[in-house]
């Protein structure tokens, strides 16, 4: 426990406190009816406090396998995964429990059409009991209205666009005060135009909390303008094949997209994940 | 654009005069003048044109059947048989919807509950409702209660089948982002999986309502005999019909049918109507 308090004095590189996960030689091998498939192979990744680490790979590839465990949805197979030095999974404890310090916005959004948009970015600190109902609508409240969402309060998600309710999903996951974020290609849906607003807005909200962002996409283009690094994965099993450091100071806004620095960094990488979408294809691998 | 200003100024409350500019309420209109014209011109065939059309020859006009129905309109039996009707109905659709509910919901969430109570639902579950109706009235007291326990099979099935694939088919990353924001069982099952199934519960209650009109009526058929219209035992608008078909009163069927027609439409919209108020966010706006 001091282990942790020491690090959280300690500001990581970029300014945040907490969030640190450390990925250290995790395996995953699915094994339905004896047919062993590898989808995670030996995969170490060391991610400090703060980082936004974007994740590229075919799909299929494996990597939301990675997010799973972290998330503790799914349960690896060996290797260990820590969170601020504390064991998530590892020897002796295949699954994490799912908890609201690493909190996911899913691929096609998972906001309860039940509830309304306040609702929802209401629900953890709720159920969590952190917080009485009247605090936590008056919290989500002005989370929505930092983040231009206030209109959308009284409505049900299914009632707004697709990008709005991306957005509100996000307000959602801070509400809880997570170390860390999990994405899971949470843009894939959604057109171009409607993508590049929803990174500004994700930049902007990160640059309010520092928090740690894992971040899984398909998308080169989107891994390089958001991310501080860009973890390349090889094709069935995921493994960190190239790590690229995005040396594009941050804040960011869209002309970062133009620049030639960020022409360069798509080329340098290009052909590695074009190679890997190659295998993936040629191996067969199906969507998802 | 004169005419349009015209419209808008049309008197009458807000939903009366939308009905009125809605072309959906004048094809109804059409469709139903269509029918009952078809229906009056085919049913006088043999008067009008000499011959009888077949089948719809033997009908009695919808002429004849207004008239049939004007003298029982202010019968207090005829009105008895409505009540008798709906009385059973509610009986056993309450009975099925408060036991169906909680029994599917368990079977949903307890794999153990499910894996003992499945096989012998599913074994009785093929059982038609009818095929109660002899058993029903051996082993229920009285004739209404084997009445109402029929009726209740007949919505009970449904119901448990729907909520029990409702629960089923909510999505898991509801359940994972509900336990990512620190849900324990008791939140999911409050917060998930109780909204979650709602839509399919008042999907099964309103198949389960439908059904329970087809039983009750046949059970009433069965079992109603004994007494006159408007007895205490038996009656209903099954009965109604039974009994209108053996005294020779071809109108009166009719009658009776169209009235389980009236009767199953308002069940069943209520149902509609109270499904869309208790899940909000199924309603488009």
């Amino acid at each position: 426990m001091s282990a942790v308090m020491n690090r959280n004095t300690q500001p990581s590189k970029y300014g945040a406190t907490r969030g640190a996960i450390q990925i250290k030689n995790v395996d995953k091998i699915y094994d339905p009816e004896g047919a062993a498939v590898k989808a995670v192979d030996n995969c170490t990744l060391d991610i400090p406090a703060g980082e936004i680490c974007m994740v590229v790979g075919p799909s299929g590839c494996g990597k939301t396998t990675l997010l799973n465990a972290i998330a503790g949805f799914h349960s690896i197979t060996s290797g260990e995964i820590t969170l601020d030095g504390e064991l998530l999974c590892g020897p002796g404890k295949p699954q994490a429990e799912p908890g609201s310090d690493r909190v996911v916005v899913f691929q096609n959004g998972a906001l309860f059409p039940w509830k309304t948009n306040l609702e929802n970015v209401a629900f953890g600190p709720i159920v969590q009991g952190k917080m009485s109902k009247k605090e936590a609508y008056e919290k989500a409240r002005s989370l929505m209205a930092d983040a231009g969402l206030g209109r959308s309060e009284r409505n049900y998600p299914g009632e707004i666009s697709s990008g709005v309710r991306r957005r509100v999903e996000i307000v959602r996951a801070l509400m809880n005060d997570p170390a860390v974020l999990l994405l899971d290609e949470p843009y894939r849906a959604l057109d171009s135009l409607t993508k590049s607003v929803m990174h500004e807005s994700l930049l902007e909200t990160y640059y309010k909390n520092k928090v740690t962002i894992f971040f899984i996409t398909h998308d080169l283009e989107e891994a390089i303008f958001l991310g501080h690094r860009v973890v390349i994965m090889t094709s069935r099993p995921c493994r960190p094949k190239k790590i690229l450091e995005v040396d594009i100071p941050h804040p960011r806004d869209y002309n970062a997209l133009t620049s030639t620095r960020f022409r360069e960094l798509m080329d340098e990488t290009m052909d590695a994940v074009h190679e890997e979408a190659v295998k993936a294809f040629e191996a067969g691998e199906k969507e998802g | 654009m004169s005419a349009q200003v015209m419209t808008h100024q049309m008197p009458g409350p807000g939903r009366l005069r939308k009905m009125m500019t809605n072309q959906r309420f004048y094809r109804a209109i059409t469709g139903i003048l269509v029918f009952i014209i078809l229906w009056e011109v085919g049913a006088r065939s043999e008067q009008w044109a000499g011959f009888a059309f077949p089948w719809i020859g033997l009908v009695p006009p919808p002429t004849a059947v207004l008239g049939a129905w004007s003298t029982v309109f202010v019968e207090s039996s005829y009105w008895m048989s409505w009540l008798q009707s709906f009385g059973r109905v509610l009986a056993g659709f309450t009975a099925a919807v408060l036991l169906g509910v909680p029994l599917g919901l368990a079977m949903a969430v307890s794999r153990t509950f499910n894996g003992l109570a499945f096989p012998t639902f599913e074994v009785l579950r093929p059982i038609p409702p009818l095929a109660w109706v002899p058993a029903a009235i051996i082993f229920w007291p009285t004739q209404e209660m084997a009445i109402a326990f029929v009726t209740f099979l007949g919505a009970f099935y449904t119901i448990v089948i729907n909520v029990v694939g409702g629960a089923k088919s909510i999505d898991i990353r509801y359940f994972q982002a509900a336990q990512s924001m620190g849900s324990n069982g008791a939140d999911i099952f409050r917060r998930i999986i109780l909204p979650g199934v709602m839509p399919s519960i008042f999907l099964g209650a309103a198949v389960g309502m439908g059904i329970t009109w087809e039983v009750v009526v046949a059970a009433e058929m069965i079992s109603g005999g004994g007494s006159q219209i408007g007895g205490t035992a038996g009656g209903g608008l099954g009965f109604f019909i039974w009994n209108s078909y053996l005294g020779g009163s071809y109108e009166l069927i009719v009658v009776g049918m169209i009235s389980i027609g009236i009767a199953g439409y308002l069940c069943s919209s209520t149902i509609r109507k109270t499904g869309t108020w208790a899940t909000p966010w199924k309603r488009l706006r």
